[in-house]
């Protein structure tokens, strides 16, 4: 069962935070600071005891300001690494999200959600932090979020955040909510040689002729780190491709498109989504992260009326699928967009699709998942039109 | 049957969660079925009342949570009181014979009882009697194989208390069969 890379090869009844953790440790991640917070305890609670046996290092810091620094550190010196919160933390760690996406340090944020705002409702879910994720921070930058809607997914979602970090270097957000995390489910790990682990792209060239922000053809530059003997310099000022701070409108121009661009340019390698009888469908009901589980229930009662009903799950919440909704809308009359919140990703919807379709948003404050009728109500008003 | 709604009630510290953590357990690794467990989780869960939500089924599960339990397995009277109303018409209500008093009791669901408090005294720990329940609820309910019982016990307790716990199962286990043996002689 247990090998030297500390992957847990087998079948596992165990809720999505622990199964997170497991992820983390499958991906290769062996430094995590954090201040744990309900509803995500459990992961750092199991990381702490895993850790010692893999060789990683688990801090628990004093607060979430230290935790989403302190992570990147230990990026530049070599580790893959992670923090892990929920609303009130993830809010603290709004600054050094933004300082992992203009140093381009490849880190995971966990962010279990709760029912907010402030201390809100903490044993209980909310999906209210998707437009923080995306937006929390200051200036213009992009990430990548994730949404598992099971235990298994958070085992396999955290490897891929690991990956899309390393791939790209932007700090990636698994947006999981209290649901999820609490669920206890089957969980496969797979054996080792089947996981698939995005290696840091390391810069091996001459000391001399080290260029520490020079992308890649793919708009990312691959990484030294810390101790290797290059002499680097990392800011959160804006900087040239050496590093150093250029307080130019040119270098801004060029410094802050770049870091939008790599994500937009690489957006279909990015972003996931799931479909069902969305071809030929006049109604699409679009979820993510426990609502498309909850969904499900709503949509089979509508189709075993005759309504045609096509339901697409947004794996990836950012990059939004952009192409596969503009798509649709021209296809389709109505949008039905369930969310823990009262109205967040249902405005990307909205945006992207233009008008050429109308939109239900199902909206929940949050502190438990929708009811079946709520979401089936919806669907039948938008077929009514 | 294809879906099971099952919950688990009685007061913190008697072990609710394990039983349906082993319920669940055997289901999905064991007995090639899906289950998912909901725990009633905050500071109110604490001491007094408190659940497990499972379910079990031969399909795929997409709401997580209960909504028409079927199978209701109750360890203290403040479960009783709380929970046994939400019992669906049908249902198997199954209780600790000497911590529930069934007050009211419903007359359209099926209801027997085991003094799993008692036999696991027998047995020499009282704080086994959450295995003795679910040894009783295997053999009343068939909701999950019995060998996939007896491995996921085996793997869910405390090391060192492998024994006693399958003792403590066995022995729910045979009152249940008994028990069923005495309603129905034919089987």
């Amino acid at each position: 069962m247990h090998d030297d890379s500390g992957v847990l090869t087998g079948a596992h009844f165990i809720d999505g935070d622990h199964a997170c953790s497991e992820g983390a440790i499958a991906a290769g991640c062996r430094f995590v600071a954090g201040y744990p917070i309900t509803p995500s305890t459990e992961i750092v609670e199991r990381i702490a005891e895993r850790f010692p046996f893999v060789g990683g290092v688990f801090i628990q810091m004093e607060d979430e300001i230290a935790s989403s620094i302190a992570i990147q550190g230990a990026v530049w010196a070599g580790k893959k690494a992670m923090t892990v919160t929920s609303g009130p933390g993830f809010s603290l760690m709004m600054e050094h999200i933004g300082y992992a996406a203009m140093t381009e340090t490849p880190c995971v944020f966990v962010d279990v959600q709760r029912a907010g705002p402030s201390t809100g409702l903490p044993t209980m879910p909310a999906q209210g932090d998707m437009m923080q994720a995306r937006w929390g921070s200051h200036g213009d930058y992009g990430i990548i979020a994730l949404c598992p809607n099971s235990p298994q997914e958070c085992f396999d979602l955290t490897i891929r955040a690991f990956n899309l970090a390393e791939q790209f270097r932007v700090p990636v957000m698994l947006m999981m909510d209290e649901c999820v995390g609490h669920m206890i489910e089957r969980v496969i790990i797979p054996p080792v040689h089947e996981i698939q682990i995005f290696q840091r792209r390391s810069y091996d060239g001459p000391k001399k002729d080290l260029l520490l922000f020079h992308p890649d053809s793919n708009l990312v530059p691959p990484m030294v780190k810390a101790g290797e003997g290059y002499q680097i310099h990392v800011t959160g000022l804006t900087h040239d491709e050496r590093g150093y701070p250029s307080m130019t409108v040119d270098t801004q121009a060029k410094l802050v498109t770049r870091l939008v661009n790599k994500l937009r340019v690489n957006a279909d390698t990015i972003v996931d989504y799931r479909e069902d009888s969305v071809e030929g469908a006049d109604i699409v009901v679009v979820t993510y992260g426990i609502t498309s589980r909850t969904a499900i229930p709503a949509i089979e009662q509508a189709r075993k009326e005759g309504m045609r009903i096509g339901h697409l799950r947004l794996v990836t919440a950012w990059p939004f699928p952009e192409k596969r909704i503009r798509e649709l809308a021209s296809k389709v009359k109505a949008f039905v967009v369930p969310e823990l919140n009262l109205g967040q990703m249902v405005y990307e919807v909205e945006r992207v699709a233009g008008g050429k379709a109308s939109i239900t948003h199902v909206p929940h404050a949050g502190g438990t998942v929708h009811n079946t009728k709520e979401i089936y109500a919806a669907i039948k008003h938008s077929v009514k039109g | 049957m294809a879906r099971t709604e099952i919950k688990i009630g009685g007061f913190g510290g008697q072990g609710v969660i394990l039983s349906g953590y082993i319920i669940g357990r055997a289901a999905s690794i064991y007995d090639n079925k899906f289950a998912t467990m909901i725990q009633a989780f905050g500071p109110e869960a604490r001491g007094s009342s408190t659940s497990a939500q499972l379910i079990v089924s031969d399909e795929q599960i997409t709401y997580p949570y209960i909504t028409a339990p079927n199978l209701m397995v109750l360890m203290s009277q403040e479960a009783y009181t709380k929970f046994a109303s939400e019992l669906i018409a049908g249902g198997t209500l199954i209780t600790e014979e000497e911590l529930v008093t069934p007050n009211n009791l419903r007359k359209d669901v099926h209801h027997v009882s085991i003094p799993a408090t008692r036999l696991a005294e027998e047995i020499g720990k009282k704080m086994v009697l959450n295995i003795v329940m679910t040894g009783f609820t295997t053999a009343i309910s068939n909701v999950v194989n019995e060998q996939a019982m007896i491995d996921a016990v085996k793997v869910s307790v405390p090391k060192g208390t492998e024994d006693l716990n399958l003792r403590a199962f066995f022995k729910g286990l045979e009152y249940g069969k008994k028990l069923l043996e005495k309603k129905h002689p034919s089987r």
